[in-house]
């Protein structure tokens, strides 16, 4: 009788979010099913993205998203700004005298065009899905798994829906613990599940996803645009100059043009041919997943495609990709997060979470921009972990993580050691309110003539 | 809300075997489009009028729909957003962000109105990513709070029923 009270105000069990979680005073005697006693915790504030599962980097206290590898998102920004101030700087002050002033300008407005559609790609969020809490996970899995069976590794889960008469399967992911969306797809480079997923871009250094992907196109287009119009006002340069002095003294002349003319020549048909490809895309409503998996391949003598998602009109399926209503970011990455961090040296038990390797590696990796919080047992499996790569540590959270799941179809949320098992504890979160402006110091690093605010929540 | 009463340590026992947490998964019928399933969950059967959760979710599907919708205004939105390079998202605020404000003001409305006197929690599916609208139990997490003040009270006033009743028997 005395086990099932102190079960009962076990601590570790209350899931509602604004009860924080206590420490049981240690008068109790700890029962056999309570391993992990904490002796001692403390609740510290931390953001979201302090604690963000997934491989992502962040700046300005969360403003900026971008994913682990950056890519050659540095060489991409750096042809681009070399090639454009090559032009304005050489090419531009010829052109303004021999033919007209509008050529800096449209230049200039493509340039902008490009820039910062470029930034909005890489640094905002393409519409990454937060991972199930545990007791979601619970749940699904006691709808799905009701036998009880327990095996190291459950079959691959799927669930089939009808869109607009199309029968589409649903998979599982056993990394975020959910049934993806439709058209929604994990990255395994960022490690998270994106919504309306296209690609993951090492150009532009992160996924482009449902809230990115006009971002991505609009960057794409006038990039085509502003590489042609580039390589089209060299030539005429050179044109011109070897109409004067001939082709040889033209080239000596401007050595800049022809450093133009070869980054132009070599992007300029990839480029635009990337356009054309993203430009059918969008007419047809797919995404490149779904278009190199060949999803919805189109039968012959059939008027309409198999997509489901397809308004079946080109112009409509422009105006939904493109001018769409703007998604919000449902990670909430500056939102606040109570973190239980726990000094107990107390074993830790076989089940671990998925979040904690992953947390851990983050953590340590990016020491410079986030601050030590985990303390005691946590601390030991994180110096553990670091010998692992990345992917083999997730590897094994998640197949000790389906290992237990299945043990557990009826604790939907009174199932102590889904708590008991991670040593952070999600107690309380906070959605962070969206102000209409607000100034940022990397705002005020890149800005020369106007304010950001990227993509706060 | 929250009301002060003993339990017998039988009834706290059995009060475990009634799921705390409720969830309404997304239903996918129209796409991507986001939508809750509108079925009613066995667990809530004693707890809340059928009709009035289908009408809750009925409303909160509505609400997304409109913040998803894909007319003028959002064509509008999305053009001046396009010709601005995006920027103007940095300074203004999206139709849909509007809408779930009102989201959020509806479901605070209901939890006041409906649910909170039944001892049960509608959250925002904002705050699960959109995944899923779950229904809490409050009553039960408080009960399991009190338990041991409940023990203290009884207890306390088993004793004073007891030293209040040993004079009287020495007068007899």
């Amino acid at each position: 009788m005395r086990d099932c009270e102190y079960q009962q105000i076990d601590p570790q069990t209350l899931t509602v979010p604004s009860v924080p979680a206590v420490a049981v005073p240690s008068v109790t005697s700890p029962t056999s099913s309570d391993v992990l006693h904490p002796q001692k915790s403390t609740h510290k504030l931390r953001r979201k993205w302090e604690v963000f599962p997934g491989r992502n980097r962040f700046y300005c206290d969360g403003r900026i998203i971008l994913a682990r590898q950056s890519g050659v998102l540095p060489l991409t920004l750096g042809l681009i700004l070399l090639t454009s101030g090559l032009f304005f700087i050489f090419d531009c002050p010829f052109l303004v005298e021999h033919l007209t002033r509008t050529i800096p300008a449209i230049g200039g407005i493509l340039f902008f065009f490009v820039v910062i559609s470029l930034l909005q790609t890489s640094f905002s969020d393409p519409g990454i899905l937060p991972r199930a809490t545990p007791d979601e996970a619970a749940d699904v899995e006691k709808h799905i798994d009701n036998s009880g069976s327990s095996t190291y590794r459950p079959p691959p889960r799927t669930k089939e829906v009808v869109i607009n008469d199309q029968v589409v399967k649903l998979k599982y992911c056993f990394t975020c613990k959910m049934f993806r969306p439709p058209r929604t797809s994990h990255c395994s480079l960022c490690d998270n599940c994106v919504e309306r997923f296209d690609h993951h871009c090492p150009w532009v250094g992160n996924c482009v996803g449902r809230r990115n992907y006009r971002f991505f196109y609009t960057f794409i287009l006038s990039l085509s645009f502003l590489t042609a119009f580039i390589f089209g006002c060299v030539i005429t340069h050179l044109t011109l100059r070897s109409q004067q002095h001939g082709l040889v003294r033209a080239l000596q002349d401007s050595p800049a043009s022809v450093v133009e003319l070869v980054i132009c020549f070599f992007s300029v048909w990839s480029i635009l041919g990337l356009s054309g490809f993203h430009t059918y895309l969008v007419a047809s409503n797919l995404t490149t997943n779904e278009d190199i998996k060949g999803s919805w391949s189109t039968k012959r003598g059939v008027e309409e495609s198999g997509n489901p998602y397809s308004y079946n009109s080109i112009i409509t399926n422009c105006c939904a990709v493109l001018c769409g209503p703007m998604p919000p970011s449902l990670i909430d990455r500056r939102g606040f997060v109570e973190v239980e961090t726990l000094a107990s040296q107390a074993e830790v038990p076989s089940m671990v979470t998925k979040n904690d390797p992953n947390m851990d590696t983050k953590v340590l990796s990016d020491s410079t921009t986030l601050p030590w919080f985990v303390v005691g047992q946590h601390t030991l499996r994180s110096v553990q972990a670091m010998p692992d790569t990345l992917t083999g540590c997730t590897e094994d959270a998640s197949r000790i993580q389906d290992f237990s799941s299945p043990r557990q179809p009826n604790m939907a949320s009174f199932s102590p050691s889904w708590k008991k098992t991670s040593n952070k504890t999600v107690t309380q979160m906070w959605r962070a309110q969206k102000g209409p402006f607000s100034l940022n110091s990397f705002g005020a690093l890149c800005s020369t003539t106007c304010t950001f605010k990227w993509d706060s929540t | 809300f929250f009301p002060l009463q003993t339990h017998s340590l039988q009834d706290m026992r059995q009060q475990p075997s009634i799921a705390a947490k409720v969830f309404i998964q997304r239903d996918y019928a129209s796409g991507t489009m986001c939508q809750f399933q509108t079925k009613f969950p066995p667990e809530l059967e004693n707890r809340i009028d059928k009709q009035q959760f289908e009408e809750t979710v009925r409303t909160l599907n509505n609400l997304y729909m409109e913040a998803e919708k894909l007319g003028g205004q959002s064509y509008l939105e999305g053009c001046l957003a396009c010709l601005t390079a995006y920027t103007i998202f940095l300074c203004m605020e999206t139709h849909y962000e509007k809408v779930l404000k009102k989201i959020a003001k509806y479901i605070q409305e209901q939890n006041d109105k409906i649910y909170a006197p039944r001892g049960l929690l509608l959250t925002d599916p904002i705050e699960r990513g959109l995944r899923v609208v779950s229904f809490l139990e409050k009553e039960m997490h408080c009960q399991k709070k009190l338990t041991p003040y409940f023990l203290v009270l009884f207890l306390g006033c088993f004793l004073l029923q007891f030293l209040v009743s040993k004079p009287a028997r020495k007068h007899c």
